[in-house]
């Protein structure tokens, strides 16, 4: 019968009207500002430099400005330049420090890049996403101090990824440390032996 | 162009009914340009449109204003860096871009790809394609007039599936998933529960989508015979994806080529009979119930194993110099890549086919003869997005 299309489909609307009024599930919506959905682990936006520490973040950043992440960046917003001097980062090896680190984040397309290249695990990606701003220059590139936050903060948004990260490092920096003590064992046998056993061989030049 | 210089199409063409005698009552015909600010081209795009009365008499398509210089940027960054410049290409279906890049990539550096990623893409182009159907029938809705429903119901569901999307890549709909020779993160049980739970909710979702736009009489009436494409036209114009089904041509890459793990699932390829925008509508709905099958199928037989190649590189990747051409059947069509490497980071020549441009060549065809609303619906019903048909 004509009309009996028109008319089933009058009854879904009907159906969603009225069920979104006893069925909370049936409520897609939230009140944005005042309420916010939980975001997802793996959500990110614009990347980070991790600190060790939250009270020395520009002594503890893990990052050694290889530059690896701004050569890889697809749009080429990261700026850095090399230390001229060393300190020694967590596992006491003297390293190079990033004199300058900016990111142009109005040239960022948060697709996670530098992330993934980065073999010191020094650039994460943040979760905050209300960073509107007046300024559409200054305000948005970002330089080393606004870029820097702690591990703490960065277990704090992604759990997972950050005790796995952790985890694996913690074990680099044993791995470094055995390596260290083996040598070092070595090296002190070595010269024990030599302290104890005098060159027996005469000097050529003697 | 002055309109008075236009020449009459020839007898028996869909664009006939122009009139070789202007009387003082008949005016002259009226150039029209719609858009590129206009609601109804889906983005930046405009038509300049020869009126007869209210018909069309002539169309011509003008692309460009997005613009942004895709394939130029593409040879000028690593293969890495082009992944996430996909997603940009048709911004509803970043998976599948991501997937026929990865595809060129891999075949180009013979790179294999482990059995659960291969599964793990199939899951995500299929969602992909259940996100894009319900969105263009919900676009197409609006097109033809019906304000609102079909398309915020279409748009509630497609939310659930840009939330598993984001819940396993970490973006709506810039996934940058995939990678050379597997996939970015492996997806959890809990995910993968959540795929499973909206696969099995999509067909209730279909049918209620169904019950209030297939039957509706006012719809048939206004789809029905309109924008028809012949076969061989379509064919010759290089039309795919549920377009050239549509006008009943059996042509699914995923049939044809048979690449990744899809020859391991039972699906079927739903053709059209007339080739209209109603038959358009619903090759989609009926692609969207074989795209459940397959997920069904999918998260069924998903096997364990790592997701990413171990040999595959992601720094410093250089395949050797060669070409390749990389192809799937995407929501739209058949998206393809072609890449020219000369040993270097970059590849020498990039090159991208695009399937909504290529579908949007033959509008002026389907839009001879017709009124400038049915204009609407037939650009509709093509299913294009600016962002691929400009890159």
């Amino acid at each position: 019968m004509l009309g009996t299309g028109l008319l089933s489909g009058l009854g879904v609307t009907a159906k969603n009207f009225v069920g979104s009024f006893y069925d909370p599930a049936r409520l897609t919506t939230i009140e944005y500002p005042e309420v916010k959905t939980k975001l997802p682990e793996a959500y990110r936006n614009f990347p980070f430099l991790v600190a060790e520490n939250a009270t020395d973040p520009m002594g503890t950043l893990r990052c050694v400005a290889c530059q690896i992440c701004e050569k890889e960046c697809p749009p080429q917003c990261i700026y850095i330049e090399k230390s001229k001097d060393k300190k020694p980062d967590a596992t006491g090896k003297p390293q190079l420090f990033p004199a300058i680190f900016a990111i142009d984040t109005s040239v960022c397309m948060s697709c996670q890049i530098c992330v993934e290249v980065c073999p010191f695990d020094a650039i994460k990606m943040d979760q905050v996403y209300e960073i509107a701003t007046t300024d559409r220059f200054s305000a948005l590139l970002l330089n080393r101090e606004q870029l820097a936050k702690s591990n703490a903060y960065y277990h704090g948004i992604h759990p997972t990824e950050a005790a796995e990260v952790d985890a694996r490092l913690a074990a680099e920096r044993k791995a470094a440390e055995e390596k260290a003590a083996a040598a070092a064992a070595a090296k002190a046998a070595a010269a024990a032996a030599k302290a104890a056993a005098p060159v027996a061989k005469p000097l050529p030049n003697a | 162009m002055s309109v008075s210089d236009l020449s009459a199409p020839a007898a028996g063409s869909p664009g006939s009914r122009v009139r070789a005698v202007h009387d003082s009552f008949h005016g002259d015909l009226l150039e029209v340009s719609m858009g590129p600010h206009h609601p109804s081209t889906h983005g930046v795009f405009r038509m300049i449109v020869t009126l007869d009365g209210e018909t069309i008499v002539k169309l011509k398509p003008v692309f460009g204003y997005l613009h942004r210089n895709h394939e130029k940027l593409g040879e000028n960054v690593t293969y890495l860096g082009s992944m996430p410049y996909t997603d940009r290409l048709d911004y509803l279906s970043s998976m599948t871009n991501n997937w026929a890049y990865a595809l060129a990539v891999e075949k180009l550096a013979g790179q294999a790809v482990p059995e659960r990623a291969e599964y793990v893409r199939v899951i995500l182009a299929e969602l992909t394609r259940l996100l894009n159907h319900t969105c263009l029938a919900g676009f197409l809705m609006q097109d033809c007039g019906c304000s609102g429903t079909p398309l915020m119901y279409a748009f509630r569901e497609r939310e659930y599936i840009l939330d598993l999307f984001e819940s396993l890549s970490g973006s709506r709909m810039m996934c940058n998933y995939q990678r050379f020779g597997g996939c970015r993160v492996d997806p959890s049980a809990d995910w993968l529960a959540g795929a499973q739970k909206l696969t099995d909710r999509y067909g209730v979702f279909l049918d209620e989508f169904e019950t209030l736009l297939t039957g509706n009489e006012i719809i048939m009436a206004r789809t029905q015979g309109v924008g028809k494409l012949p076969p061989a036209l379509a064919i010759g114009a290089g039309v795919t994806g549920p377009m050239l089904r549509a006008s009943g041509v059996n042509y699914d890459l995923r049939k044809v080529d048979a690449y990744g793990v899809y020859p391991r699932f039972d699906f079927r390829v739903p053709l059209g009979d007339h080739g209209d925008v109603y038959d358009r509508y619903m090759i989609r709905v009926l692609e969207m119930r074989e795209s459940i099958k397959i997920l069904q199928q999918a998260l069924a037989g998903l096997p364990g194993g790592p997701i990413m190649d171990p040999k595959a590189k992601l720094r410093s990747f250089r395949p050797k110099a060669g070409e390749a051409y990389g192809r799937i059947e995407g929501p739209k069509g058949e998206i393809g890549f072609y890449l020219l490497s000369d040993g270097s980071p970059n590849p020498y020549r990039y090159r991208i086919r695009p399937p909504s441009f290529i579908n949007l060549t033959i509008l002026e065809d389907m839009c001879l003869g017709h009124t400038v609303a049915d204009a609407v619906i037939i650009l509709g019903s093509v299913d294009i997005v600016l962002g691929e048909v400009d890159r």
